[in-house]
């Protein structure tokens, strides 16, 4: 590991041609922090909640028919028209909250990371290639992301759902358009600095194929602040969504995430209804602690430059 | 220098230009302004004369091209709402905007920055791992919840702090002693009944900066540590609070003042919530309300004052980089 | 770092030191001018008990947009332009007309209305108000430049108007035309020697906006407030409050949190979440009455019965090949599905009236022995069997969300009660920026609107019911685009008959056909809902518009 320590020295996690497998030391890194382990097994359980919420709900909240408004805003624990317990209480349109968080989940988490993930690839591609190439290229792409960050998000998401429609899909498309500028910007940033160390002249020199400079060497370098970035970003867009919904463009009412829950909810606060917006705001909240403490962890582990 | 500019600001007008013909393509895709604005019981007739009362029955393009034509002469259109210029509308609110966002700005510096470095420099201790627990939470909640949480904590159950609207507001020069109060571009934090108004609102505003610098901070801090240099400052015996705020707190600035100054435009780009959640009256609020009866004029007006903002703001950020860090050079033709 | 931050809290302290001394002398310059800040009314508020007959804050939950009365007809520009300005026929909060800027009025000939104008009126400019600031103001009407919804159709009725003497005004219509004096309830007269060439903007700077109302606008921050000072040579009764605070709080839940805060006296558009909460609390009084807004259904009535209509299909998703709300039987189905006492009750949590015509009772125009829509399932599943859909098929409902108290609730609501019956409902809400564009266009199948109904039942008649006509005015509201020609007919003979009994009877009749025949599917009638902190009183009106002049310190 001494040649870690060098600066400027090659990338060490993804570098071939090395006995100890960089799964398993990635693993075994990554399993140092209780906490970080802790995080990654609630994410894991709200992960299998998310996916198997249709057969473990006492009620699909999606179903029109099996709602009843006469049993709307519930307290937590009383027993409804259908014969179960609302653990959780309901909601206004007698949705049983505990049902709703658990398909909730699923929406939101899916937009949330699925947004989440494109918009990296497609950012970090976009702004390696800025810094990499330079000159007209990295012009037009940073106007292109002065652009995009110029526009408030709530308008390009308003103007992108009424071209395309509400729906899970168009949301995704939305978060996507909104969120990519941030990564290309922070990966750019960084790999402004990068591209002038040795270790790129030398894969320069080498005559290696620039998409190998750029995703083998230059791109685990910029991984760090990528990570903090996509951390944030993955919460960031499950509350944008939750905004969005807010604003009525987000997924339709029907089908609530967690964001349009805790939206709907919002305005019994006051009311001392608390519930219908509370639990799913700490589901929501679990999810975002537990995703943000794994990503913690994750960028110690995948930091070159900060090994012991 | 001179040269870098001035292509940045050739870039700007493209980019400006594109911004404009997007946003006019995608309000005419949204709706009718008219079937907005006009009351519900208006007939046929009223609704053609309100339709070329607005200049709204001529083709799209041609429509763009007289809003070009008066852009170029300064003119950037009359609010449909307010029957007034949007240019004016738009600057009447910004006073409200700026100061809550550099309040919130300031706040996160203020707060995030100390934070940052403690637990960037002692990252074992508990209180480290509180600040670090703090700043998750910081950007895991929905800024609108806590906005109604402070509402309801401070304004409604302790009374400490009003609960919406932005209070008392004075002029520079009022506040001075040269004008009444009320005449020119008024501020908030002249004033004590202002800066109680605007105390919740910036928290507000601030909890997600706050996070961010005390991330980033706290990154950049265990990053910098491990550095050579600064172990070789160690090693020749420098004190560890010099090395601190002189070597290591120079390095962590670049990043933490990438994104505060990039957060800056955005802060100022979207304080909708907030803005709606308290009541504040700033150019958020307007252009959330202009997208509900999409009012074109002010909704491109102010969305060209937002991108030359961030122009600037981008141009400072790099402007600064290069001389914080001299490794990145600033790109001109021909280097 | 911690030397700056001092530096900078140590700047603070010294600004706040410095504070008092000059905003001391601020306010003597300012009384000096006339213009008692806010700091006055603020230091009054902390002597209790004397402050609630001096200041009054008021937040209302629609941005005002302008304070030219005859720029936009919307209701926050109508209620600010009532406080300030006066109509020749005023309303009573329950929407009857009362003599305004005229004392009384008739049709001296069929087509000839005089208006004998109140003596002794003087706007806050000091002017006196006569005749030729009544036509000055009709002829300004047309002439507001880029108005985006004018005021034009008030003055557009008459051909000739004739100035008798300066306290007496004829106006000539081409035909007999009974709805004159309602007319003149929507235009506020504005002074002619101060509003002549004045625009909009000069009424925003508070030039030119010079009333004969009870309060004079003293500031206007566009979208932020509006500050009234009482109007001491007011004609009618004095105001209660020397000083009113009229501000913008779009956001409901902040509204209520202003008022338990105790930030403002009254609050309109009450959150009918927090009705039940705030009729317990002993710090805060509601002010209640059922409004003139009819929260309704529109139905597609433009296919015709062998055409598709676009959002609804079989239980398979495949096209019908027919429209089945073109059959009044399915229409009464779908209307006899709905519950509307639950929606009144769970959702709306009581602040409406269910409904089963356009105007609640007591208004001109109500159909008194119209019974009310029974919520029977069963008979709604034997109408649709009846009518060749024993297994029920798809619709979409659509809706604005932004728009109507609880509207994305409602339709949700509504969608549970369609599906029971067999009609399998896909609720979709969007912002009203998007929704009310399609809807005019007849795109959609179901969907929910709204209607804020003038106080004559010739209104949603001529609005919503009759058919689309361009050349009569008609129809501009149609979006389900209903037409029935005995009910054109009769709506047409009762616009030119002047006597009131038989035109009452006239648009009763035409009422009553097009609800029997399912025209539109009626859920309830809003109920305007204000509240206000102890200690003060408000008028509740059957129009949503909130004025000062309603808001008065409660009688100890």
């Amino acid at each position: 590991m001494s040649d870690v320590a060098l600066k400027g020295a090659p990338a060490s996690a993804p570098v071939p041609a090395r006995v100890e497998t960089p799964f398993r030391r990635f693993v075994s890194e990554f399993c140092e922090s209780k906490v970080a382990v802790g995080g990654a097994i609630v994410f894991a359980v709200i992960a299998l909640v998310a996916i198997f919420a249709p057969w473990i709900a006492p009620q699909n909240p999606y179903d029109l028919a099996q709602l009843d408004i006469m049993d709307g805003r519930m307290e937590p624990g009383t027993v409804g028209g259908a014969g179960f317990t609302y653990w959780l209480g309901t909601d206004d349109q007698g949705r049983d909250m505990m049902s709703g968080i658990m398909y909730g989940l699923r929406i939101s988490l899916m937009v949330g990371a699925g947004s989440a993930l494109i918009a990296c690839i497609v950012g970090a591609s976009l702004g390696l290639l800025a810094a990499y190439a330079g000159k007209k290229t990295d012009t037009v792409i940073m106007r292109l992301v002065d652009l995009q960050l110029s526009f408030p998000s709530i308008l390009v998401a308003l103007m992108i759902l009424a071209f395309l429609g509400k729906g899970i899909m168009n949301v995704v498309i939305a978060l996507v358009i909104v969120e990519w500028a941030y990564y290309a910007r922070t990966v750019r940033g960084t790999a402004l600095v990068e591209r002038r160390r040795e270790y790129i002249e030398a894969a320069q020199c080498l005559a290696l194929p620039t998409h190998r400079i750029l995703f083998r060497h230059l791109l685990p370098n910029c991984l760090p602040p990528l990570i903090v970035v996509a951390t944030m970003q993955v919460a960031r867009a499950i509350a944008l969504e939750a905004t969005l919904s807010f604003l009525g463009l987000g997924v339709p009412i029907t089908e609530p995430s967690l964001g349009l829950l805790i939206a709907n909810g919002y305005e019994y606060m006051l009311s001392g209804k608390y519930w219908i917006s509370f639990y799913p705001g700490i589901a929501l909240l679990i999810t975002i602690v537990s995703i943000n403490l794994m990503g913690d962890q994750l960028r110690d582990v995948l930091n070159p430059r900060l090994k012991k | 220098m001179t040269v870098y500019l001035v292509r940045r600001l050739i870039q700007a007008l493209f980019v400006v230009l594109a911004m404009s013909i997007i946003v006019f393509v995608g309000i005419y895709g949204i709706g009718d302004p008219v079937e907005i604005l006009i009351s519900p019981d208006a007939d046929q007739i009223e609704r053609e004369r309100a339709v070329a009362a607005l200049g709204l029955d001529l083709p799209l393009w041609e429509q763009y091209l007289v809003f070009l034509g008066n852009a170029l002469k300064g003119d950037l259109g009359r609010s449909f709402v307010f029957n007034e210029p949007a240019l004016k509308l738009i600057l009447q609110r910004m006073p409200a905007t700026m100061e809550l966002a550099f309040g919130a700005m300031f706040l996160s510096i203020l707060i995030g920055l100390p934070l940052g470095l403690y637990a960037g420099l002692k990252p074992d201790s508990p209180v480290s791992k509180g600040i670090m627990a703090g700043s998750i939470l910081g950007f895991s909640l929905p800024t609108f919840w806590v906005g109604l949480m402070l509402i309801m904590v401070f304004a409604v159950q302790l009374g400490w702090l009003p609960s919406t609207g932005r209070g008392e507001t004075c002029s520079v020069l009022g506040f001075v002693g040269l004008q009444p109060c009320s005449e020119g571009l008024q501020w908030s934090f002249l004033t004590w009944d202002g800066l109680r108004h605007m105390a919740m609102p910036a928290l507000n505003l601030a909890l997600f900066k706050i996070s961010l610098v005390i991330r980033l901070t706290r990154a950049g801090v265990r990053e910098t540590m491990l550095m050579d240099y600064v172990k070789f400052a160690r090693a020749k015996g420098l004190s560890r609070s010099r090395v601190t705020f002189v070597h290591v707190f120079k390095n962590i600035l670049i990043p933490v003042v990438t994104v505060v100054g990039l957060e800056l435009g955005s802060t100022i780009a979207f304080s909708v919530v907030t803005e709606s959640v308290f009541a504040w009256p700033g150019m958020g609020k307007l252009i959330i309300d202009s997208i509900n009866v999409l009012d074109r004029p002010v909704i491109v007006a102010y969305l060209m004052i937002i991108v030359l903002l961030f122009i600037t703001i981008n141009l400072i950020v790099d402007l600064t980089y290069s001389m914080l860090d001299p490794r990145v050079r600033l790109e001109t033709k021909g280097t | 770092m911690a030397s700056l931050a001092a530096a900078v809290t140590g700047c603070y302290n010294a600004g706040q030191e410095m504070l008092p001394g000059r905003l001391g002398m601020k306010r003597m310059k300012q009384r000096q001018t006339g213009a008692a800040t806010m700091l006055v009314a603020a230091g009054v508020a902390l002597a209790a008990g004397q402050a609630a007959a001096q200041t009054a804050n008021i937040a209302v939950g629609a941005p005002v947009t302008s304070i030219d009365p005859h720029y936009h007809q919307l209701s926050p520009n109508n209620a600010v332009a009532d406080i300030i300005f006066d109509r020749l026929v005023n309303t009573d909060p329950q929407s009857r007309n009362i003599p305004g800027l005229a004392l009384e009025w008739r049709a001296v000939e069929p087509t000839v209305w005089e208006f004998k104008l109140r003596p002794n009126v003087r706007f806050h400019n000091g002017n006196a108000f006569t005749a030729d600031d009544v036509a000055f103001t009709l002829q300004r009407l047309p002439n507001v430049p880029n108005s985006p919804s004018s005021f034009a159709a008030y003055s557009r009725t008459m051909s000739r108007i004739e100035i008798v003497d300066p306290l007496t005004i004829r106006f000539h219509t081409p035909q007999p035309y009974p709805l004159l004096p309602l007319d003149m309830t929507n235009v506020r007269i504005v002074d002619k020697e101060t509003a002549e060439n004045a625009t909009t903007e000069d009424f925003n700077s508070l030039r030119a906006a010079a009333g004969t109302g009870p309060y004079r606008a003293v500031a206007h921050r566009n979208g932020d407030r509006i500050e009234f000072e009482r109007w001491d040579g007011y004609w009618g009764e004095r105001a209660p409050f020397q000083r009113v605070n009229y501000r913008m709080v779009t956001n409901d839940a902040a509204r209520t949190a202003a008022l338990l805060a105790g930030d403002v006296d009254l609050i309109d558009q009450v959150p009918t979440s927090d009705v039940a909460r705030l009729r317990q609390d002993q710090r805060v009084r509601l002010a209640e009455q059922v409004g003139l807004r009819l929260i309704f259904l529109g139905l597609d009535h433009l296919r015709p019965a062998n055409e598709n209509s676009p959002y609804v299909t079989d239980n398979d998703g495949r096209p019908l090949g027919r429209n089945p709300l073109a059959d009044v039987r399915v229409r009464r189905a779908l209307s006899m599905a709905i519950d509307r006492r639950a929606i009144v009750d769970r959702v709306m949590e009581g602040a409406a009236v269910p409904a089963n015509q356009f105007l609640p009772q007591g208004v001109f125009g109500h159909v008194g022995d119209l019974p009310a829509i029974p919520y029977d399932p069963d008979g709604a599943r034997r109408l649709l069997a009846e009518a060749g859909y024993p297994q029920g098929f798809r619709i979409q409902l659509n809706g604005p969300n932004d728009r109507y108290i609880n509207d994305a609730r409602i339709i949700q609501a509504i969608g549970q009660m369609w599906t029971r019956i067999g009609v399998r409902t896909a609720v979709e809400a969007q912002p009203w920026t998007t929704f009310v564009g399609r809807a005019g266009r007849s795109e959609y199948s179901s969907f929910l609107i709204g209607w804020g109904s003038n106080p004559d039942g010739s209104h949603p008649l001529r609005n919503i019911l009759a058919t689309v006509n361009r050349d009569r005015g008609w129809g501009a509201s149609n979006r389900g685009r209903y037409s029935n020609p005995q009910v054109d007919a009769m709506l047409l003979e009762s616009l030119s008959e002047l006597n009131e009994a038989r035109r009452g009877e006239l648009i009763v009749g035409a009422m009553r056909i097009a609800m029997e025949d399912v025209a539109v599917v009626p859920i309830h009638i809003q109920t305007n809902i204000w509240a206000t902190r102890r200690g003060f009183e408000y008028t509740a009106s059957v129009e949503e518009l909130t004025l000062a002049q309603n808001l008065r310190p409660a009688p100890r």
